[in-house]
């Protein structure tokens, strides 16, 4: 979308100024408050930015000492000793969002297809959209409660990370189909029928089509999200739990709580962990461990971020030099 | 360009092929696996190794002491896996009664919790410390002793400044425990004696002992209640009556804030819970773990409470 | 011919397969709302509270029994708690919201795609647990340093502070939709007035902001579903004291706080429980009026373009 027509400076019409009023004032009139009115705007984005550099300096600068600190980062956390790290945690977090993202994608996917090329124009599509949108609307609290009961005590699946990727899930969807969905319906008419002329059905227009062209807009959708995942807790603490029990890489059997893959154990993630200590811990370096914590998650999002950005940027190079 | 386009439909679909199985696998596995109850007993004879596997659920005040005593019964005994989760005294007992998991850590009795009495015969009280509480200040707050009838009149709302209390011109600022905590429940008993805040009285309450130390450190006037093991420098802790809130004084009760912290099992437990159980009570992990974490050992204790509050001298 | 039959079962399987996906989703929907609305309806089906009285009722003492010998819930002050935080963060994120999205999509394009929204997305990935301390230990001490200055003898929790925390975690999500709605403008409406010789900000204020007006306003509600909804960091700052705020400056409770701090020490099936889960079934139901409320600007957003 061209938005640079928005940047030439408008031709005020002062020649035709023989009217009943003053053209010349009313011109510098308005001219004064577009210009006032673009400093204000200034002024705002100044402060907003002001804020984020403020927030993500404070969070950096406070747990600087722990971000590079490899025993830290690989370490077992402590119950009561200085000198705990957050390896489990950190594992878990990245193992939940990949879980997440594996359960979530697909049906995103699905739904999102669904959405933007079959569904009927009846009441049933409607009252699915709508349920979608209350699925994004719902506070995570909320969610995380409902996790509690049907998945952990319900279902018996007990505090683990699978419940907590299913709760992640609930969140995940509506951003997904929203994101697939738009980039699906940006897709150029042209191509689409293009391609329904050729004889292809919806089907195969979509998956050789559509998904390609719309690919780097998901990707980078799906990368995005990853990051608000990431920083979620108030929901994994009733369904992932607040315990991270010690991990053995060596082990691989999947239904020990020491198997690091096992999605039936409970898995306290660094989100929750900032929570946790900061709420009953104990261990006399806890400010240390808690900025600590919060600096690498912010640095995990920040590098979401920009991953998001290169593979979008590099997938739709490949796209556009076909 | 054809070549590509199949290529890369390909991938998707198997990429996503695979993510459903994966999640189906997931989703089926469940049904078999369950939680985590007790694995195969171990064989009677003694020597042989312990296996099984352990979930306690409930108080996260007891949590870390827990865990830490499960890490190294762990070491010692390769075949038993022990989870400690958080979740709440409310979830911890809930979940032993309905013999969901194998332990419920709690800070306070069963009785006071459970609304069905036939509930608490399912279930076995095991005892493994004692918790010492007390009344923390803000530094700015010049007293340094307070008496238990002046500390009532706070938290019902009855004294509103400082000064009426010996100390300076200032305003108390309460910070209570969330209703229902186990922590508020032993400082009221001990504190209130039976005697409710009136209606109109309404104080800021936090549920975490953290950030209820984070915001007496930072409030000026504020005054609130938390576990010995959350003492330190950033506030100060008063005396109550001339008593100094250490763990001796607990001991023979002139300290009268404290309470037991619970480990419930169910009435007959497995081997592997029960030897977790014993362990828990054992020197190894009285005399070190619990002193450490700033808890005070069972068996040092020259008096007992019962769920009602009711002191007997043993 | 031949040919066609498989084509077929082929668009059958596909819209059989994304079919079931969505219609997973909106099962998966259904079941949490009845879930959560049959424990929460339990407080006045079995627990025998009245419904009335508990939306109501201004006091907040679960372990303490009325007159009727009932347990004291009375959840107005959590439900007022919860509008006052919400409105006000909104009031005080809209214009800073609105204003940058002016400047991305009508000032600066490329500095706002480039720049502006990769970092304000950094803003929605910190976790609420961080905002809830930096609120406490920056926010909340300011307030109170600024109140004691201005003579005024106040902890500093509040609903104040609450709002100024939620503000800034629902400045991003305002923030990137106000500019989805900007950008969503054609252009062809700009040019017209650009042709008419009108100023940049005429543009933008008449013509440009009021025909995105109803995405606009879907921004703001989606912007405060959030802040309706946020747990942990209000909990931390708003004082938790479960009265009827008399100011902006003394401890208030919202619906999640009380929420987040119940939970974990109530047994199940207990009436202190129910009434926990009555307070999340409020919660949901406030969604549900957000979203009901969305859709009917929606609607006559749609309306009015025809």
């Amino acid at each position: 979308m061209a938005k640079g027509s928005g940047n030439a400076a408008p031709a005020p019409a002062s020649a035709s100024a023989a009217r009943g009023f003053d053209m010349a004032a009313h011109v510098r009139r308005i001219n004064a408050q577009d210009k006032a009115a673009t400093v204000v705007l200034t002024l705002i984005v100044g402060f907003v930015l002001l804020i984020l550099a403020a927030i993500v300096v404070y969070v950096l600068a406070s747990g600087a000492g722990k971000l590079f600190d490899l025993g830290f980062l690989t370490g077992k956390p402590q119950q009561f000793k200085e000198g705990g790290g957050i390896g489990p945690q950190l594992f878990n977090s990245f193992y939940l969002l990949v879980l997440t993202l594996l359960i979530s994608v697909p049906i995103s996917l699905g739904a999102a297809i669904f959405l933007a090329e079959y569904a009927p124009d009846n009441r049933a599509t409607a009252i699915a959209k709508t349920l979608i949108e209350t699925l994004s609307s719902l506070p995570s609290i909320v969610v995380g409660l409902f996790g509690f009961l049907f998945f952990v005590l319900y279902l018996g699946w007990g505090f683990s990370i699978i419940a907590g990727a299913v709760a992640l899930t609930m969140f995940n969807v509506p951003i997904l189909v929203r994101v697939i969905q738009q980039a699906l319906e940006n897709v150029p008419r042209t191509q689409r029928d293009a391609a329904l002329a050729m004889g292809l059905t919806r089907w195969e227009t979509t998956i050789h089509v559509l998904l390609p062209v719309a690919m780097p807009a998901i990707v980078t959708g799906i990368v995005l999200s990853a990051g608000r995942v990431f920083g979620e807790a108030a929901a994994l603490i009733f369904t992932a739990g607040q315990s991270a029990p010690m991990l053995d890489f060596t082990n691989f059997d999947l239904s020990s709580p020491a198997c690091p893959w096992n999605v039936f154990r409970p898995a306290e993630t660094l989100a929750v962990h900032i929570w946790k200590i900061n709420s009953e811990g104990v261990v006399p370096d806890l400010e240390a461990v808690s900025n600590g914590t919060a600096a690498v998650l912010l640095v995990c999002i920040l590098a979401f971020n920009l991953l998001a950005r290169l593979v979008g940027k590099l997938l739709e190079r490949r796209m556009t030099s076909e | 360009m054809q070549g590509q386009l199949i290529s890369r439909r390909s991938f998707i679909g198997a990429a996503a092929g695979a993510a459903m199985a994966f999640a189906g696998l997931g989703l089926v596995g469940c049904g078999s696996s369950g939680s985590g109850n007790s694995g195969d007993a171990a064989s009677g004879s003694a020597g042989a190794a312990l296996s099984g596997t352990v979930t306690a659920v409930g108080s996260t005040a007891l949590q870390p002491l827990c865990e830490a005593a499960a890490e190294q019964f762990m070491a010692e005994n390769a075949g038993v896996q022990i989870t400690v989760q958080g979740g709440g005294s409310g979830q911890g007992i809930t979940q032993i009664a309905q013999g969901a998991v194998q332990i419920g850590n709690s800070d306070v009795f069963a009785e006071t919790k459970l609304e069905n009495a036939s509930d608490l015969d399912k279930i076995k009280d095991n005892r493994v410390c004692v918790v010492g509480m007390g009344p923390i200040v803000n530094s700015d707050v010049t007293i340094d002793d307070i008496s238990l009838e002046d500390l009532k009149g706070i938290f019902t709302g009855k004294i509103t400044n400082w000064k009426e209390v010996g100390g300076n011109d200032e305003d108390i600022v309460v910070i209570n425990r969330a209703s229902g905590s186990g922590t508020r429940a032993t400082f009221e008993a001990a504190v209130l004696a039976g005697e409710e805040a009136p209606f109109d009285f309404k104080p800021q309450e936090q549920d975490s002992s953290g950030t209820v130390t984070k915001m007496v450190s930072t409030t000026p006037g504020a005054i609130s209640y938390v576990a010995f093991s959350y003492y330190d420098e950033s506030f100060k802790a008063l005396k109550v009556d001339g008593v100094d809130p250490a763990p001796e004084n607990v001991e023979d009760n002139s300290w009268t804030i404290w309470a037991y912290e619970h480990m419930y099992t169910v009435a007959e437990p497995d081997e592997a819970t029960q030897a977790f159980i014993d362990y828990m009570m054992s020197d190894e992990v009285q005399s070190s773990l619990v002193e450490a974490q700033g808890y005070i050992p069972v068996s040092g204790m020259k008096v007992e409470k019962d769920a009602d509050g009711n002191v007997t001298t043993l | 011919m031949a040919k066609h039959v498989p084509k077929r079962r082929v668009e059958l399987v596909g819209k059989g397969v994304t079919g079931a996906c969505i219609a997973l989703v909106a099962l998966l929907v259904v079941t949490l709302v009845a879930m959560v609305a049959q424990r929460g309806i339990s407080t006045f089906a079995v627990d025998g509270i009245n419904l009335f009285d508990f939306l109501t009722g201004t006091t907040w003492n679960p372990h303490q029994d009325d007159a009727n010998g009932m347990p004291t819930v009375g959840a107005l002050p959590m439900i007022v708690g919860s509008f006052s935080v919400t409105i006000l963060s909104t009031l005080v994120a809209l214009p800073i919201a609105v204003g940058s999205a002016i400047f991305v999509v009508e000032v600066a394009p490329g500095f706002g795609r480039r720049v502006f929204q990769p970092l304000i997305e950094l803003l929605v990935g910190i976790p609420s647990v961080v905002y809830g301390l930096i609120g406490l230990t920056v926010i909340v001490a300011w307030t109170r340093d600024v109140g004691g200055m201005l003579g005024q003898n106040i902890t500093g929790y509040g609903i104040f502070s609450s709002s100024i925390v939620l503000a800034v975690m629902i400045l991003p999500t305002v923030t990137s939709l106000s500019i989805d709605a900007l950008a969503a403008v054609p252009n062809e409406y700009r040019e017209g007035s650009y042709a008419l010789g009108c100023t940049r900000w005429q543009t933008v204020w008449n013509v440009v902001l009021r025909s995105a007006l109803p995405s606009l306003m879907t921004a703001v509600i989606l912007g405060m579903t959030r802040a309706f909804g946020e747990a942990l960091a209000v909990q931390m700052v708003i004082g938790n004291a479960a009265q009827i705020p008399s100011s902006l400056f003394t401890p208030a409770s919202t619906l999640t706080s009380v929420l987040t701090m119940g939970m974990g020490n109530e047994a199940m099936g207990t009436v202190y429980n129910d009434v926990l889960w009555s307070l999340a079934l409020l919660l949901m139901a406030m969604s549900l009026v957000f979203i009901l409320i969305i859709h009917l600007i929606g609607r006559k957003g749609a309306r009015k373009h025809g």
